[in-house]
């Protein structure tokens, strides 16, 4: 995703000025993703530059409108019409803190595991805790947005409690460099309810 | 790891709490082939406070619900519902309490066939002595907060897997319940029923009751105000309380 995308979807709508976008990108986005006007403007002129929108005459209060070109809404519908690679994201940087928390001596890796999973579930909370709040018909897109953290959320717990169980199994081998993770020793036998 | 919010010492009562554990212990078997399924697990839970309880299978949530409602007792340590030490209790008075003050929303159902969902739900009630005509009003008023005030004569084959769970959750509601335990309450329903469910359980603790929610789907856990972690009978972890839905709008909630 980029703020790009996001503006050019915005400008569909209508020509719009700086303020204005930057107002309905928060708003749409329900405020998880700020921007400052600066960005706005960089990517304005930018897009302006790839011939994506154009810039109206300055208004009598001083604010320059813009509007989105015909190529721009192929732009923009090509967006839409592709799906997100997975490869476009950022590198994981949890997993990778993980993979190395493994092979760090000294490092309580449960505890690594339990101090991000309890982050995350309060990510969840205050997550759930705006969807409640956002229950008229109108408030749909914002909920489908927020559903989406939801849904990333809960697959980072999930993977966070395959992590914990797996490293109940884990032995380092012998010699290597890890720390042997704590409560190893506990059979099923202890652990059933 | 540090333990805020809601965990607190076994010698400190905490005020106002409608459950609250103390240092609570429950052991299944004797010797060496003994289970501790909870080893000293003090948690209070508040009026107007829901709280979800996670852990990997065999921590000991289930255990935790089960003392919770006085289906079980502990080994050592202490459970008081409203004040209440529920080992100061005959079995008489606790089945009593358990009617009256404690709703339990469970996976399997167990809503009875042969009786339609208006009679489901007025069942504790009539158990418990309330008259025919009151147990069916507060009945329909259950059914209605959950959203069925016209499927009360309908028999549970009548109803939708979703409808049938709302009844059951309108039979955990009816009267003045206190205290709502809730195990993995959604089951197999699809996800927007199950967030109908979850939904509920919030309006009702948001109305006053204190709310335990276990379950090991994150996302469930989201509706509470508080999240504890359990691990090998131990609480390991706990979210600290919500702030305030503007707070969190303003980017100041963290």
């Amino acid at each position: 995703m980029s703020i790009r995308h996001g503006l050019l979807a915005l400008l569909e709508r209508g020509q719009m000025y700086g303020y204005q976008l930057r107002a309905a990108f928060e708003e749409s986005t329900g405020s998880t993703w700020p921007l400052n006007i600066g960005q706005v403007y960089t990517t304005l002129s930018r897009l302006e530059r790839d011939g994506l929108v154009r810039s109206l005459p300055e208004s009598e209060a001083g604010q320059r409108p813009y509007e989105i070109t015909d190529a721009g809404r192929a732009d923009l519908t090509l967006w839409f019409a592709t799906p997100i690679s997975r490869t476009d994201r950022p590198r994981d940087e949890l997993a990778i803190k993980l993979a190395l928390a493994l092979t760090t001596p000294g490092v309580d890796v449960r505890s690594v595991v339990q101090t991000q999973r309890s982050a995350t579930m309060r990510t969840l909370q205050e997550l759930t805790r705006l969807k409640y709040a956002s229950d008229r018909p109108e408030d749909l897109p914002w909920r489908l947005v927020l559903d989406a953290m939801v849904f990333q959320a809960e697959a980072e717990v999930r993977w966070l409690d395959h992590c914990e169980t797996s490293l109940v199994r884990y032995r380092p081998p012998a010699g290597g460099p890890a720390a042997a993770p704590g409560a190893v020793d506990r059979t099923d036998e202890e652990a059933r309810r | 790891m540090s333990v805020d919010g809601g965990a607190h010492g076994p010698g400190q009562p905490a005020e106002g709490a409608v459950l609250d554990l103390r240092d609570v212990h429950r052991t299944h078997g004797t010797g060496p082939a003994a289970v501790h399924a909870l080893r000293g697990v003090s948690l209070s839970v508040r009026p107007g406070e829901l709280v979800a309880v996670m852990g990997p299978s065999g921590s000991g949530k289930s255990t935790l619900l089960a003392l919770a409602g006085g289906l079980d007792s502990p080994t050592a340590g202490e459970v008081r519902v409203e004040g209440q030490p529920l080992g100061e209790l005959d079995r008489r008075r606790l089945a009593q309490l358990r009617r009256r003050r404690i709703g339990y929303i469970f996976q399997d159902l167990n809503l009875l066939g042969s009786l339609t969902a208006v009679e489901n739900v007025a069942l504790p009630l009539e158990l418990d002595g309330a008259g025919v005509r009151r147990a069916r009003r507060l009945a329909a008023e259950a059914l209605a907060e959950v959203g069925l005030p016209e499927l009360g004569d309908r028999f549970p084959d009548q109803l939708s897997g979703g409808q049938q769970q709302r009844v059951a959750i309108a039979r955990a509601l009816v009267g003045e319940r206190r205290l709502v335990l809730a195990d993995e309450p959604t089951g197999a329903l699809d996800s927007q029923t199950g967030e109908a469910v979850l939904h509920l359980l919030r309006r009702r603790v948001d109305a006053g009751a204190a709310g335990v929610l276990v379950t090991h789907e994150a996302r469930h856990a989201g509706w509470a105000d508080r999240v504890v972690f359990l691990r090998d009978g131990v609480l390991v972890d706990t979210t600290a309380p919500l702030v305030g839905v503007e707070q969190l709008l303003s980017g100041s909630g963290r």
